[in-house]
């Protein structure tokens, strides 16, 4: 599961035009720790954005390890720390981590899918100081399903929501859209409506790991996205003032490219479990990378001094079209992974951009989406779901 | 600005999921929430440091910061950023 750090407007009281954390300041700090502390994980989304290869990794940190992670961070100024996965629940040791993380003055925020949770969970992680729990409804479209018929599968699910919401957090849901589920937006916002939610993520699926494989079965169609998008904006008028929705289009329907990691190795810290050290989450997939382990170095030699981190940092680095576009200090040249998974070069444009010369590829892969959907149901690619069995015959150890 | 929503005897409180601490590395006051921080200037720390530590009203609240500063008129100035705060999510009123 992924999560990317909210935009926050210039407000009132905030230190001249230094609001956020999507400044870029002349002195980097890791701002934000997302540790993925393990790959284990009960669901089996096809749209994961873990690596393929994620069943090799056998050795996740211990506690002590993690804890002096979360320390190095802190004291170089992380504030936020995300935990997830995988997911995070099947950690014997979550709430020793989220009680020290809170001790040493972390925003502490949960991504979960939920299951292996129940509500005296929440109220033991309420008690260690946990701050924000977002619930991801990250299934499968027949789980989806499900879910929108309210059948067993899903009551759990709705009743931790339920149960997040009665320990005093606000109630933050996250729904995955692809092409197999994006029809059913109204029915999704119906449900997070009836569960009060406070807010709602109509996130997309990111096209890394897992959904890079499963593209073809997952790229929502043009009139799909048409429509999911005039529906959340009904709801948003209508749920004004109550629950908040957000809705993001997926980038290979812009024009321009997300404005990735708000630029590489600016204010995001990935942890892996393994201790790999990353830019991004998806950053291990990358040539020429030294993945720094933080069994080896501390995070502030990482963070300053190492190859990976200084590799795509400011503007040097950049090709044209790049290197001479005014755009530059708005999207950084888009993501670098999606750069090299596309065109085989992580310093070229991101290919989203419609300056890049490697535009065309977005649009080949839109076509070769639609072709898959046109045919016949049997004849269509099966979906490949993220689990150990697939991820060692895919990466073939 | 949409209509008010602080009056005097409105009790000012951090929104749900908010936290006010001091960082260090920041060497500055910040609201942290959901994925996100703020740094706050001097003045805005003053005033949510205030409604962090205890329920008081908005009367209480200005009569406390006039006593800190030497009885300053600070009225409009502090209404004026409890209405953008709450327009910004951070506080709400009971
Ligand atoms: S399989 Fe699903 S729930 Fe598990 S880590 Fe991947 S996206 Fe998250
Ligand atoms: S050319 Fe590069 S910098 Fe310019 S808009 Fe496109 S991605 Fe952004």
């Amino acid at each position: 599961m992924t999560t990317a750090g909210s935009e926050q407007n210039k407000a009132p009281g905030s230190t001249g035009g230094a609001s956020g954390m999507n400044v870029r300041d002349a002195i980097r700090q890791p701002l934000w720790l997302l540790a993925e502390l393990t790959y284990a994980c009960p669901l089996q989304c096809p749209y994961c954005s873990n690596p393929m290869d994620f069943a090799n990794v056998k050795k996740e940190l211990t506690t002590e390890q993690w804890l002096t992670v979360f320390r190095q961070a802190r004291e170089m100024g992380a504030t936020q720390l995300g935990l997830s996965g995988g997911e995070p629940l099947t950690r014997p040791d979550l709430v020793e981590l989220i009680t020290e993380a809170r001790k040493m003055g972390f925003y502490t925020n949960l991504i979960t899918s939920g299951v292996g949770m129940d509500a005296a969970k929440v109220a033991e992680l309420k008690e260690a100081g946990l701050d924000h729990i977002q619930v991801s409804f990250q299934a499968s479209s027949e789980d989806l399903n499900n879910l929108i018929a309210g059948t067993d599968a899903f009551k759990h699910k709705i009743e931790m929501a339920k149960a997040v919401k009665a320990n005093g957090y606000p109630m933050v849901l996250c729904f995955v859209t692809h092409r197999q589920n994006i029809d059913k937006i109204d029915e999704i916002l119906d449900l997070a409506i009836s569960l009060e939610a406070d807010y709602v993520e109509l996130a997309t699926t990111q096209y890394y790991g897992w959904a890079m494989h499963n593209r073809d079965q997952l790229l929502p169609m043009k009139d799909q996205l048409e429509r999911a998008e005039a529906i959340a904006h009904r709801y948003q008028d209508e749920q004004h003032g109550n629950m908040k929705i957000y809705y993001v289009v997926p980038d290979y329907y812009e024009e321009r490219p997300k404005a990735c990691m708000n630029g590489w190795g600016n204010v995001f810290l990935t942890i892996t479990p393994d201790g790999t050290a990353l830019p991004c989450h998806a950053a291990r997939e990358l040539p020429g990378m030294t993945l720094p382990n933080v069994k080896d170095s501390t995070i502030h030699e990482i963070w300053s001094d190492s190859n990976d981190f200084n590799r795509f940092r400011g503007f040097d680095w950049m090709k044209e079209p790049c290197r001479s576009c005014d755009e530059k200090e708005k999207d950084f040249g888009g993501c670098r992974c999606q750069a090299y998974m596309l065109t085989g070069d992580p310093a070229n444009t991101d290919p989203v951009c419609s300056k890049s010369p490697d535009h065309h590829l977005i649009l080949e892969a839109l076509e070769q989406g639609r072709l898959e959907a046109n045919k016949p149901v049997m004849e269509q690619k099966p979906l490949v779901f993220r689990n150990p069995k697939n991820s060692k015959k895919i990466s073939g150890f | 600005m949409t209509e008010s929503v602080f009056s005097a005897d409105s009790v000012p409180m951090l929104a749900l999921g908010y936290r006010f601490q001091w960082e260090p590395a920041q060497d500055c006051f910040v609201l942290l929430y959901p994925e996100g921080m703020v740094k706050l200037n001097p003045a805005a720390a003053e005033i949510l440091k205030r409604i962090e530590q205890k329920k008081q009203t908005v009367a209480e609240l200005i009569a406390e910061l006039k006593v800190a500063f030497d009885g300053a008129d600070l009225d409009d100035d502090v209404y004026q950023f409890l209405e953008e705060a709450h327009d910004n999510s951070w506080i709400r009123a009971e």
